[in-house]
């Protein structure tokens, strides 16, 4: 078996002015699997981590209609934490270790994914011949399989991403709660001396946006009910599954604040879940049991901020490039979108996205006034039809396999009416630094 | 407004000594001339590994901010809502520092107006430049 151990920075296609892919319509997504999703584990084995990615690798497998035995190809990422983590020093627990043959890692499915510690414990997978470490996110794995399977290491391959979260808040404790920091960590973006959370960068920047362009964050409650609407229609997501609740505006607008002007509500939720994919080459999708879904490019960013945080100025340039390198790739324009499902995970970075995309002609400082159109799934402009993060809890993914499906034809209640489901475009997270795919019904 | 203590590491002691004698130094890149921070090993302009520090002004913009209401740092918790600007030197704009900015409100933060560096003590007695806005 090649072993891979971290994504070849040079398969990134993250530059202008590369042509359309040289894979373009030769790579399709067909099966896709999620598990049962969760707000927490619960310290039953048959959940944790490692179990409910075998569960959606399976589900995979079977929406496809591929045998286990000719899979031959495995990219995941092997980082599956939500922020908080095992507690330093705590034993793995014993069920752990009765149900589950171990690795060299004894984190391994509780608060991370290996290939090793997977392929101990599907022996079916007996046909493996690649497999790849492709860390971050979904997005990124996703990429890096596409790429792989284009270059013909892999003929039918497995994606893997999943989530573990356990008990408290996200990234509380630790560090955090030391009375020192080193003096590097100190001064850095996400742990440093002036407490910021997560979403501070995000917020920082939309407030900004706000300023420049005169627009409020109440402006975003469109999108945020168009958000949880959609993911209340998404089966496999955890407010679909556990909390069916309608966000209403009043209620969205008296969430309180984490980093104002970023809420409750602007922060998704972070859960278990897990979430696969198969790819395999256009050649042999005539035979499989779903509707291929061909993917047409793929696209990344790898600009760093000049200094500690990306200003506004950055990232909408950045998103500008993207949307370029995106287009270009695909050999589209932006009027052959049908819809699109970029990154939400904080919601208040969604625009950056949308309009770097020039998505329905939207320009810088537009977006806000965009959502307060009709951007539902019934309408011509559907906005995050997966309803992402947002609608869905963390994951990353959701945005990738609402594309598949609406392209397949099979999103259910969640099927776009409005205009017909022939390109959609996925990917994230950060504007800065993720990862694009753009999806066909047709290869050309 | 406590912050966390310092221990200074190989790359960023410069910064926090000089910190201690009330001077705000910069990571400069001796290769393309070019300022950095946070400091880090290697130049992010030219790939370079030769710096020396440079004294600023002490005078500064902010360009942004957010206010924190529920941190994830246990030691600042007791002190929400506060701001955090996003503070950009007079000396390169490219650079960034961040500010609790000491004497503004919550919310009330004059962005696109001029702040000025002082040092305040961090847990440990660690000083680290902090920003006011200049009256």
């Amino acid at each position: 078996m090649k072993y891979v151990e971290a994504v070849p920075e040079d398969i990134f296609r993250s530059e202008e002015g590369l042509g359309v892919w040289e894979h373009r319509g030769k790579v399709v997504a067909i099966g896709i699997g999620h598990a049962p999703t969760a707000r927490r584990w619960d310290n039953n084995p048959e959940t944790c981590v490692g179990a409910i990615s075998i569960y959606a690798l399976r589900q995979a497998m079977v929406d496809a209609g591929v045998d286990p035995s000719h899979v031959d190809g495995l990219v995941i990422d092997p980082v599956t934490s939500t922020g908080a983590d095992w507690p330093r020093g705590k034993p793995i627990p014993q069920v752990m270790l009765d149900r589950w043959e171990a690795s060299d890692d004894p984190l391994d499915g509780l608060t991370k994914n290996s290939i090793c510690w997977l392929l101990k414990n599907m022996p079916e997978l007996t046909g493996i011949k690649f497999a790849m470490n492709a860390s971050n996110c979904m997005s990124r794995a996703l990429v890096a399989a596409a790429q792989a399977v284009g270059e013909g290491e892999t003929h039918t391959c497995l994606v893997l991403k999943a989530w573990n979260n356990f008990e408290g808040r996200y990234y509380h404790g630790g560090a955090n709660d030391d009375g020192s920091l080193p003096g590097s960590a100190a001064l850095a973006a996400l742990t440093n001396l002036w407490g910021t959370p997560a979403c501070y960068a995000t917020a920082m920047q939309f407030n900004e946006y706000c300023r420049k362009y005169g627009k409020s964050h109440a402006m975003m409650a469109p999108f945020m009910e168009n958000s949880r609407r959609n993911g209340l229609l998404f089966p496999e997501g955890y407010w679909a599954q556990h909390r069916p609740e309608e966000l209403r505006t009043e209620d969205y607008l008296a969430a309180p604040w984490i980093a104002e002007p970023a809420n409750l509500f602007d922060n998704d939720l972070p859960i278990m879940c897990s979430g696969a994919y198969l790819l395999t080459t256009s050649e042999r999708a005539p035979h499989l049991a779903q509707p291929p879904v061909y993917i047409l490019n793929h696209a990344s960013s790898r600009t760093l901020a000049r200094s500690i945080m990306p200003t506004l100025e950055e990232v909408e340039a950045d998103t500008a490039r993207t949307g370029r390198k995106i287009y270009e790739g695909a050999g589209i324009t932006a009027e052959q979108l049908s819809f699109e499902n970029m990154y939400d995970g904080f919601s208040l970075f969604h625009q950056f996205h949308l309009e770097g995309l020039g998505f329905r002609g939207v320009g810088f400082g537009e977006a806000l006034d965009f959502y307060q159109t009709d951007i539902s799934i019934q309408g011509p402009n559907p906005v995050s039809p997966s309803g992402g993060n947002i609608g869905s809890g963390r994951s990353r993914f959701w945005m990738h396999t609402d594309c598949i499906q609406q392209i397949q034809g099979r999103a259910g209640a969640r099927q776009i009416t409005g205009i017909p489901a022939e390109v959609g475009v996925s990917g994230g997270p950060m504007p800065l630094g993720g990862n694009f795919t753009v999806w066909g019904e047709a290869p050309d | 407004m406590p912050k966390q203590g310092v221990i200074p590491d190989d790359l960023t002691a410069p910064f926090w000594a000089a910190a201690n004698e009330h001077r705000l130094v910069i990571q400069h890149c001796t290769s393309c001339d070019r300022l950095q921070h946070p400091p880090a090993d290697k130049c992010a302009g030219c790939s370079g590994l030769e710096f020396d520090w440079q004294e600023m002004s002490g005078r500064g913009y902010i360009y942004s901010y957010g206010v924190v209401h529920d941190g994830p740092v246990r030691m600042l918790q007791e002190d929400q809502p506060f701001n955090v600007a996003i503070i950009t030197l007079d000396d390169d704009p490219d650079i960034q520092m961040l500010s609790h900015l000491p004497g503004t409100p919550p919310g009330e933060v004059p962005v696109k107006t001029s702040v000025r560096v002082i040092f305040e003590d961090t847990a440990n007695g660690q000083k680290v430049p902090e920003w006011r806005v200049v009256e």
